[in-house]
């Protein structure tokens, strides 16, 4: 290659339309190398997209009815039975046979392929719930006749959510703190330390179990308990990087050329501390599923009803006669913890430096 | 038959993208008794080549070519077995490091270190080890030798831990010593010292010395014949009167040519003062006992005052620790001082880091370690426009643009280079790069902190012709920070000489060099220029 040439391959350098350096694009090539790794983050991405549209998935309603010549859309809006032609102004029940009937009789519908909603009881059980699997529920019933897959979507949706939110916004908080300290250094870092290890004291269960006693917790009451916890976890790293970096010559140029502390902390120094923070990322992912999970297991977790992998593994053991339930639920989270991990791993191999091949 | 005979030694590394052939077919041999000096600039191969005859290279990312010999006594050390290796590894060839620091075990005392050897080959007792350390470290002139076998390596001088590591050598009375650029890391009066001691121990030994250096100055005090390296080839190899009498080949006159020379350029004496200080101070509290009070202080900068007229260079000299860096800071108030800073009349002392970003403008700062004085992730032309945006300079990205290409066609680098990133570059590039970057804002006055010490020697004769181009056409003042007289005087016009903070001489250069009146600026030119130790309570360590 001809030295413009070169230098036209580096201006043109993006990936997803973002300019990378060539170190960004050494850390892609070396992530991707670990195949293991690299098919891990496309089985999650698939499974997590496909569970962010779990209502056309799994529910008890249609997703296109047409009935007397127009459309309508039971999984975004809510119609009347009297619409179909039925007798009560209430929400129409589609898997009652009689307003099925109607519709059926005037136009068609396309139900999802799996016509069970996380709460949806089916009724029309064979045998005693929780049934073991079968044509109707692949995976069984739990023992509210409630269909095990269709709560399973729902509370791997759940549980990815949470586990995405608190560790994006306790590595932003954590960051930000860890950051702080690190560069200012001196007082400033042994007051925030102190209040650190004192924070970090708080056991975390037993909180959560006070407060489950006088409030009902439920998804943003969950996140933002155990965001107030578990911010500390990149404090020290950050701080260290920080702590490290600040004495850096360009960083020390910065100042010399006038650069204020906020956009130094950003531009220049950040960078350096971003390394280590994405390797452990996953790994902060993979601890906040597992204590939704086992919060969710204690009973002190989201509100009763809510599809969750904790609950599912509590059936599990409550009914140790119908072994679906409990291996559903165990399959799930060792298969995403898994997933994660080998996401994790990929990561860190991306981020070392003196990684060859 | 010579003790050591190397025989068209290849190196090749396997590395991602390809081989790289890091030496390509050196020959030499060298005998009982001899000094062989191994010069190059920095990736010549020198080191590698050196690694090579004790085997330490990482196998089996490095190979030799089948044709490479390396034969040690009789025994062929290429592809030795490791029990063969072992026993000629600090035993009979011993190998001295650039980095004291490094090279040293920190959690260990030095008594532990040197008995390591001592029983690894010897199999001495422990209180026979203890006595022979004694010895040696007697031998390598380190002062009150049996109350420091058990300090640890951070409780020792760069010049002592340098000693040590001489001392581990020795142990075991080895046939070679092989030292890799030994006293790069130390002051120019411990080099001295170091080296010295070096010549003695190898008179008393008989060893053969393979001398690994890119100071020509080293070579001439010390070599009896040079081997000249260059990307991986030996281009040249003489008796040391020879080679430095009639160089044969073009890169070895290039070599010999590229120490810094010439004068600065002439100075206005009645130009107005840019810069003065008076009474300057930076004390770093010592604090200690329960309740962490101060109970001392380190005077990195104790007291020290001068004047800087407009297009001038101050040049400061001292050794490691004298306090040069701390004080180049103070004066940008990099770090908090003490007394009184002018800069164009106006106190600086006391002013806020808001009052004083303006004026960051005008005053710059260049960094010794190129490699850690760039942003690794921002683009040169990102790195270069940092400071053209902080003070608002060019309103357009395109008008920015252009003082940016400006700016690194001035400091001769291709304006295609700023979409490059800083490891793209070699030293000498990436000094030019943070030149670039403190131009861009048009500065009146540059504090240079070692801009050459890290550099190969054709490349620093370089970045001091252009820091004296700049000088020239801008009217720019420099306060030029240097551990090395030659490069101050290529450069200064005025110079002061620091030691433990304070000023112990001071004067205009040309008359500072020809008559210095201190005894310790006469030490420190004695060693800077002839490699000569000069005995005298100054230097005493």
């Amino acid at each position: 290659m001809s030295a413009p040439a070169a230098l036209a391959a580096r201006r043109a350098d993006r990936f997803l339309g973002l300019r990378v350096t060539p170190l960004t694009r050494r850390r892609l090539a070396n992530f991707r190398a670990n195949r293991r790794g690299f098919w891990s983050l496309w089985i999650f991405l698939l499974l997590f997209v496909v569970s962010l549209f779990a209502e056309f998935i799994a529910n008890d309603r249609p997703i296109v009815v047409s009935y007397a010549g127009h459309l309508y859309f039971p999984v975004l809006a809510d119609y009347p039975e009297t619409t179909f032609g039925g007798e009560f102004p209430t929400e129409a029940d589609y898997r009652d046979p009689y307003v099925r009937r109607r519709i059926e009789a005037q136009g068609w519908m396309v139900w999802p392929p799996i016509p069970f909603h996380y709460d949806t009881i089916n009724y029309a059980l064979r045998s005693p719930a929780p049934s073991p699997p079968d044509a109707v529920n692949w995976l069984g019933t739990d023992d509210q006749g409630r269909d095990v897959l269709a709560r399973l979507i729902y509370g791997f949706r759940i549980s990815a959510l949470f586990g995405l939110i608190l560790t994006l916004l306790s590595s932003l908080v954590g960051i930000a703190a860890g950051a702080i300290q690190g560069y200012y250094g001196g007082l400033t870092d042994l007051l925030f330390q102190r209040f650190v290890e004192l924070w970090s004291n708080i056991p975390t269960l037993f909180l959560l179990i006070i407060l489950s006693s006088f409030v009902q917790p439920n998804f943003w009451w969950l996140l933002g308990i155990m965001l107030a916890l578990s911010w500390m976890q990149l404090v020290d790293l950050v701080r260290a990087e920080f702590l490290r970096a600040r004495n850096f010559d360009y960083v020390r140029a910065a100042r010399a050329l006038g650069v204020s502390n906020p956009v130094i902390m950003v531009r220049h120094v950040l960078p350096n501390a971003m390394v280590s923070t994405l390797t452990f990322m996953p790994f902060i992912l993979n601890g906040s599923i597992t204590t939704l999970t086992s919060l969710d297991f204690l009973g002190f977790g989201l509100p009763p009803g809510s599809p969750s992998l904790g609950e599912l593994l509590l059936q599990g053991k409550n009914n140790l006669t119908s072994p679906w339930l409990g291996l559903t639920g165990f399959g799930v989270l060792a298969v995403m913890l898994s997933l994660l991990i080998f996401i994790g791993e990929a990561v860190r191999d991306a981020f070392d430096p003196r990684k060859v091949k | 038959m010579p003790l050591l005979s190397v025989r068209d030694l290849h190196v090749t590394f396997d590395v991602p993208g390809g081989a790289v052939e890091a030496v390509k077919g050196a020959s030499f041999t060298l005998d009982k008794g001899e000094t062989l000096a191994l010069v190059g600039e920095s990736g010549s191969g020198k080191s590698v080549t050196a690694l090579s005859i004790l085997q330490l290279l990482p196998y089996p990312m490095a190979s030799h070519a089948p044709s490479s010999s390396i034969v040690f006594d009789g025994t062929e050390l290429v592809g030795a077995g490791e029990t063969t290796m072992r026993d000629i590894r600090g035993n009979r060839i011993a190998m001295v490091f650039q980095e004291p620091m490094t090279s040293l075990n920190p959690l260990h005392t030095i008594e532990k270190q040197i008995a390591e050897t001592l029983h690894l080959h010897k199999r001495l007792t422990p209180a026979a080890a203890r006595k022979r350390i004694v010895e040696l470290l007697r031998l390598v002139g380190l002062p009150e030798a049996e109350e420091r076998l058990d300090a640890y390596p951070h409780q020792l001088s760069g010049g002592q831990r340098q000693r040590v590591m001489i001392a581990m050598a020795l142990a075991n009375e080895p046939d070679m010593l092989i030292a890799d650029e030994p006293t790069t890391a130390l002051d120019v009066t411990i080099q001295a010292q170091i080296l010295k001691l070096l010549k003695e121990l190898q008179s008393r030994f008989g060893m053969a010395l393979l001398l690994i250096t890119h100071d020509l100055g080293i070579v001439r005090k010390m070599a009896d014949r040079v081997l000249v390296m260059t990307k991986g080839e030996v281009v040249e190899a003489a008796p040391t009167e020879e080679l430095f009498e009639r160089p044969q080949h073009a890169y070895t006159r290039h070599l010999l040519a590229a120490e810094p020379k010439g004068a600065p350029p002439v100075a206005d004496p009645a130009a107005p003062t840019l810069l003065d200080a008076r009474g300057l101070k930076v004390w770093f509290p010592i604090r200690s006992g329960l309740w962490r009070r101060v109970t001392g202080h380190v005077k990195a900068v104790d007291g020290v005052g001068f004047e800087l007229r407009r297009g001038e260079t101050l040049g400061v000299v001292g050794e490691s620790g004298s306090g040069k860096t701390t004080l180049g800071l103070a004066l940008l108030r990099l770090i908090a001082s003490e007394g009184e800073i002018r800069f164009d009349g106006q106190r600086l002392d006391g002013l806020s880091e808001r009052r004083m970003r303006p004026l960051r403008r005008e005053m710059q700062i260049m960094f010794q370690d190129p490699f850690s004085s760039l942003s690794p992730r921002l683009s040169v032309a990102q790195i270069v426009e940092e400071g053209l945006k902080v003070h608002r300079i060019g309103s357009t990205a395109a008008e920015r643009r252009a003082l940016i290409d400006a700016a690194l066609v001035e400091v001769g680098l291709d304006p295609d280079a700023a979409e490059r990133y800083p490891h793209e570059f070699s030293g000498g590039q990436r000094q030019r790069v943070a030149v670039a970057r403190a131009m861009v804002l048009k500065p009146r006055f540059v504090v240079l902190d070692e801009p050459t010490s890290a550099l190969d020697m054709s490349v620093q004769a370089q970045v001091v012709d252009l820091l004296r181009e700049l000088q020239r056409r801008h009217g720019l003042s420099y306060l030029f920070i240097s551990h090395d007289l030659r490069v101050v005087r290529a450069l200064a016009h005025q110079v002061v000489v620091m030691k433990d903070g304070k000023i112990v001489e001071a004067g205009p250069a040309q008359q500072l060099f020809a008559a210095p009146r201190h005894p310790y600026t006469r030490a420190l030119m004695a060693a800077a220029f002839e490699l000569e130790v000069v005995e005298s309570a100054a230097t005493a360590q």
